[in-house]
């Protein structure tokens, strides 16, 4: 086995309390990237409690204000923090120390969310894969636009592009595969469907995710003073509207909102 | 009228300067420039911050016009560079009058050519940074007829030089194993650890290619791993097992199998590797990477301290030999007019 393995598998055994094995971690599991970023996993594929888990794992570890800490963001399961090299074995004790202190799939998330809602053209040209993907998911189109502009989504991460969310989790129908070949390009605020979530564009991108809703919503304003408008654990719910209401959003509302509204959820 | 006049620009060029670190959470990767080092030289030359923006030259320079009183400095990888009709060594800093042409043309060895001005580039800054990242929509290349702003410059010396820190040439670049190694069958990193890479025909900002003759070097069960966040460095394996290091603009996440990380010191050296350059892959531990990291940070630190005068002297000359900025095979100018 390699050095740098061996010394990795030393870490797990050290500050993990249980022996890990390759191939079988028993999570949460402390793991390194790079010199300086410790990643806390709590679970090998995506589950809304181990969304949670790191949610709020995250925002504990942020609160504890440990030194050395540069930066801090969440994946889909994981929590990541950039640490000073220098720094590196003591924050890792600490963050150890804190995975210990409770359950963090039963905790509840965090505080300071908001709720996003967001009007949404389904179908029509504007987004033209709307009745391809209700079919996919086994839907009528009514029964898909109840169950797509009802479900309340949550931020799961934010990644692939500025600000861009993945958004979950929709039910079991919309279990449905990314398509083999890829749509060329879809324009931003588009609302994109597949493995259960939503992708909601915050740049014009090829994709193999199915287009079904359109927004005025922009993800990323690199020209305002808060460029970001989604925060990871931040709701979602996207309200159907008529294209006529689309285009009279999209000349009246130049905040980049497309016509939502923001609430903080109580916590 | 005040800055530097852009007449004719390579077709890659931008401003770039430490980058905007904090926005991993948000979906931004800290971006800034490919060879930090080559910041850090600027920054020294003109004794000023290596925060200050410069202009980040890939391939290929451009022509320049002074509309100003201006200090430069040249640094990374080394280029043919005019000044009126006056030659200039590479890695050194000079007095740019208003009026002064300044042609530099293709990169003689590396990618990466750095135009550093006193006071550094001026433009909008967004979180906090001034440096183009081009696939996030802040910024945008340098184009003919920009007319760059500068910043005030409280002055500083003129006429300096550095040596030249050798990072042309490829070479073996140290790795962290990561969490994701064990994905990777041990013959395969055997293999990843012996194997002769050159540098492949897909590089930019995001990520750099290498490619070895012979098997890949794909990880069990490829396609089903998780998105996690990525870090520069991290070398990625795309579904065909071919190996891509990802550098500063790289997306903040992804779900390729990554072998491990490039230590952040020798990240020049894979930004500066031209097309066929060779390079080696050697795991280091953690204790070895903290050091030579370290040696890397304090050598960024010294750097004012190694700032010697730029003089005339026999020795020179050799230098400029050496250089091929008077019998070279390519001259400063010629093709500069095939731009368009």
């Amino acid at each position: 086995m390699l050095r740098g393995v061996r010394n990795w598998l030393t870490v797990m055994r050290c500050k993990g309390k249980r022996v890990i094995t390759v191939g079988d971690p028993t999570f949460p599991v402390l793991q390194h990237v790079g010199l300086s970023g410790l990643m806390v996993s709590f679970a090998r594929q995506l589950s809304e409690p181990a969304n949670r888990a790191a949610l709020a794992f995250r925002q504990a570890v942020d609160q504890a204000g440990i030194v050395g800490i540069e930066e801090s963001a969440t994946s889909l399961v994981s929590v990541f923090f950039r640490i000073a090299p220098d720094r590196f074995d003591a924050v890792q004790d600490r963050v150890s120390d804190l995975l210990a202190t409770q359950n963090w799939f039963q905790t509840g998330l965090p505080f300071g969310r908001r709720l996003w809602q967001v009007p949404t053209v389904y179908g029509t040209d504007l987004a033209p894969q709307f009745e391809e993907a209700a079919a996919a998911a086994g839907l009528s189109p009514d029964a898909a636009l109840r169950d797509l502009s009802t479900t309340r989504v949550r931020v799961l991460t934010i990644g692939f592009a500025p600000g861009q969310p993945y958004l979950g989790t929709l039910g079991q129908p919309w279990d449905i595969p990314r398509q083999t070949a890829l749509t060329p390009r879809v324009p931003p605020g588009a609302l994109v469907v597949a493995l259960r979530q939503f992708v909601l564009f915050s740049a014009e991108t090829p994709t193999g995710w199915r287009h079904v809703g359109q927004t005025a919503f922009r993800c990323f304003r690199p020209d305002a003073a808060q460029p970001f408008a989604l925060a990871p654990g931040d709701e979602m719910l996207f309200e159907p509207v008529s294209p006529k209401d689309y285009v009279r959003i999209v000349a009246q509302d130049g905040s980049g909102n497309g016509g939502a509204t923001c609430n903080e959820i109580a916590a | 009228m005040t800055g530097l006049l852009v007449q004719q620009i390579g077709p890659a060029c931008s401003l770039q300067d430490l980058g905007r670190p904090g926005y991993l959470d948000r979906g931004l990767s800290c971006g800034g420039a490919a060879d930090v080092l080559a910041l850090h030289e600027g920054a020294a030359l003109l004794g000023q911050s290596p925060g200050c923006a410069a202009l980040e030259m890939s391939g290929l320079g451009g022509r320049f016009v002074a509309q100003q009183h201006l200090r430069i400095a040249l640094t990374g990888a080394p280029m043919q560079a005019v000044l009126d009709d006056k030659s200039l060594i590479w890695n050194a800093s000079y007095a740019m009058r208003a009026g002064q042409v300044l042609s530099i043309g293709g990169a003689r060895a590396g990618v990466y050519g750095y135009l550093h001005v006193g006071g550094g580039f001026d433009a909008p800054q967004i979180l906090g940074s001034r440096a183009a990242h081009l696939t996030a929509g802040i910024g945008e290349l340098v184009q003919a007829g920009d007319a760059l702003a500068i910043c005030p410059d409280p002055g500083g010396p003129v006429g300096q030089r550095l040596p030249e820190q050798a990072r042309f040439a490829g070479g073996p670049l140290r790795v962290l194993a990561g969490f994701q190694t064990p994905l990777f069958a041990q013959d395969v990193q055997d293999r990843f650890q012996t194997a002769n890479f050159q540098r492949a025909a897909r590089a930019n900002r995001m990520g750099v290619q290498v490619e070895a003759p012979g098997q890949g070097f794909a990880a069990q069960g490829q396609l089903n791993v998780l998105s996690e966040i990525i870090v520069p460095g991290d070398i990625q394996m795309t579904g065909d097992g071919q190996p891509f290091v990802l550098m500063s603009e790289c997306q903040t996440t992804g779900g390729y199998p990554r072998i491990g990380t490039v230590l952040p010191c020798d990240l020049p050296l894979i930004a500066q590797a031209p097309l066929g350059t060779p390079i080696r892959f050697q795991y280091v531990d953690r204790a070895a990477a903290m050091t030579a990291q370290a040696a890397f940070e304090a050598h960024l630190q010294g750097l004012r301290g190694k700032v010697q005068p730029l003089l005339r002297s026999p020795a020179e000359i050799g230098g400029l030999l050496s250089y091929q900025l008077i019998s070279g095979a390519i001259s400063a100018t010629a093709g500069m007019e095939d731009w368009g």
